[in-house]
Parts: C-alpha cells; structure tokens; sequence
C-alpha cells in the first residue's frame, strides 16, 4: 500500500491541478526552484553540524552520553542510540537532521534504531524553536504551560516512535 | 560541541580520529545536501501544484468542523479560523513556508491586546510543535540515500506516532489548563 502512495499522490495533485487548467510543469518547475533555495540556506549549516557530530561520535563522547541514559530509555523501551537525537531534536532542527543522519548511516536505514530515528525526525517539530516564532512574533511572554505541554507531545512522539517501529516492523 | 568532543578525546588518545573525522563529516554534510538536493526539488515542485490546485483549501474546508471544536472562542471570528484551518491543512500537507505566516497570523487575531497566552493559544502552538506532516519526506529522502528498501515503509508508525504525540499534547493542554493559576 505504500508502495502505491507516493506515485498515487503525484497522479492525484496532477489531475487536480488539470482540471482547474492550470499549468503543471511550469508549477512543478517553480516549485522545484523554491526547495533548492531552501536546500541552500541549509546547507552550510548542515556541513557544520554534521562535522561536529561526526567529531563528537569518534571522541567517544556520544557513545558515553547514550551509555549513561541508557538505563532510562531502557526503562520507557527506547533503543539508548537514539539518546541524542532524542535529546537535540526539540532545540535545532538542523542539527537533528544531522544526528538522524548519523544515526541512520551508522545502523542501517532499515536496523530498529536507524527505523526509529526515521520515525522520531518524521513525527516530531523543532518544538522551542516553533514556540518562540510564534509567541515572539506576537510579543507574548507569558506562555503559561505551552512548553510543558508541548514537551508531553515530543515525549510521547519518541516513545510511541520506538514503539510503532517494533510492532510494525519486527 | 567541537569543544566537548575534543575534551572528550584527549585522556582517551584518539585525537587523531577527531581530526580525520571533522573532514570526514564535512564531507558527508556535502554529500547528504547533495541527496537531499533531488528529493526536495520534486517536492517542492509537487507542493507548488498542490497549492495550484487549491488542494490546502479543500483541505482546510473539509477540517472546519473538527477544528471549530477545538477552539471555540477563535472560531467566533470567521478570519481567525480561516487562518486556523489553513495553517493546519499547510502543516498536513507539509506547506511549511506557507503554514508558518498563516499561524503567526492566527495567534496575532487571538491574542487580542494580552501578553498572556490563552487557552486555546496553547492548543494552537502545541498543535504546531508536534509534527502532523502526512509525508515526511526529508526523512524519506534520508533513509533512500543510506539505501532503504522502501523509503516509505516507515508511513503508517510515523502516522500512529504523530496522532498519538498530538493528542497526548492537547490532552496535556486541557489537563494543565485546569491546573495552572496564572
């Protein structure tokens, strides 16, 4: 079924654009522009990131910082590897991309915990960052229990992610 | 980060493999942006025929009801659920440019004079911070350039996911609501 999905969608937002005659390749094309723009502005960020992360798992340092949490995520049945991703993804986004990169190459896209980093980046938003756009850009200062909340939120998608992953996939 | 990972190596001696690995995940961060580069252009390109399509309005039109229960009060002003129902059609279908603007937007006409989050702001804002994305495609991508089987087949645990991180944070939101005094 997911197979189907993706090339199905294409089909469906084509036709839907046809029969509102509008011009498809040159929307295609346009928007094509747009993401490469995006991609540019990312990307010496991500030669940073992805530098420093690779830094930090040859010294060692992300080893013994998953070492040390993993009794924890062992406790709630979170693989203890996703230890960094879990604690960066809420404060960068680029920076998550980064470690799920690392994450993924290292274990295999298709091990459990390459799956579960894949499903935590794809379930879960740059949470303090989105909270200060939209609070900061309206001037409000007191957020009352948005952030707490917002953190149950990203909790649960880290759990639930480990979860789905094992029973959906094995 | 570089600082720590430099400590971090020095008692252990293996400085050298910090060194070699800076370039090496340079390189990587090239390569990764490289990979990356198709995927979003198609994307991108795709989401620009959505929007020709008006597929974001259908969509915001078709949730109205839903949303309206969600914020009773923002739904007495037609404009302000408007830009609600936009900005979370937007974030479905992975508009991210278009559903940032729309939610500022919407939080401005809620907040009225105060500097004080509301209710239903609350509601807003954490709907935002947990991802609702249908096709997480950036993901997809990464896992097709490590060389995935089938990119895709992570979809229905990241959909489980993302509807239970959802609902455990607006529940979270009516249970902090009763309880926070401010």
């Amino acid at each position: 079924m997911a197979e189907l999905l993706i090339p199905l969608f294409m089909v469906g937002v084509s036709v839907a654009a046809l029969s509102q005659k509008q011009d498809v390749y040159s929307a295609l094309l346009d928007g094509g522009r747009d993401g490469l723009r995006i991609l540019l502005s990312i990307v010496p960020a991500l030669v940073m990131l992805l530098a420093a992360v690779h830094m930090l798992r040859a010294s060692g340092a992300i080893n013994a910082l998953s070492a040390l949490l993993a009794p924890l995520f062992r406790l709630f049945g979170i693989p203890p590897e996703t230890a960094p991703l879990v604690l960066i993804r809420p404060i960068s986004g680029s920076a998550a991309l980064a470690v799920g990169t690392d994450l993924i190459t290292a274990y295999g896209p298709d091990s459990q915990i390459g799956r579960t980093a894949a499903v935590m980046l794809g379930s879960t938003e740059t949470t303090f960052y989105t909270i200060s756009v939209y609070f900061g850009a309206n001037r409000i200062r007191k957020t009352r229990y948005a952030i707490p909340a917002a953190l149950v939120a990203d909790f649960t998608g880290f759990l639930v992610a480990a979860w789905t992953v094992r029973l959906f996939m094995g | 980060m570089v600082l720590f990972s430099l400590l971090f190596a020095l008692p252990g001696g293996c400085a050298g493999a910090v060194s070699a690995a800076a370039l090496e995940g340079a390189a990587s961060g090239v390569r990764l942006s490289l990979s990356l580069a198709g995927t979003l252009c198609l994307w991108s390109g795709l989401v620009k025929v959505m929007e020709q399509a008006r597929l974001d309005r259908k969509l915001a039109r078709l949730l109205s009801p839903l949303l309206r229960r969600l914020f009773p009060q923002a739904g007495k002003d037609e404009q302000t659920m408007g830009r609600i129902c936009a900005n979370v059609s937007a974030n479905l279908l992975g508009l991210g440019n278009a559903a940032t603007p729309l939610g500022i937007e919407a939080v401005r006409r809620m907040k009225g004079g105060a500097d004080t989050a509301s209710n239903e702001l609350c509601r807003l804002v954490v709907m935002n911070t947990a991802s609702i994305q249908l096709l997480p495609t950036t993901v997809a991508a990464l896992r097709g350039t490590a060389g995935a089987a089938s990119p895709f087949d992570i979809l229905p645990a990241v959909w489980v996911t993302s509807l239970c991180s959802v609902s455990a944070g607006l529940a979270a939101a009516f249970l902090f609501q009763r309880i926070w005094r401010m």
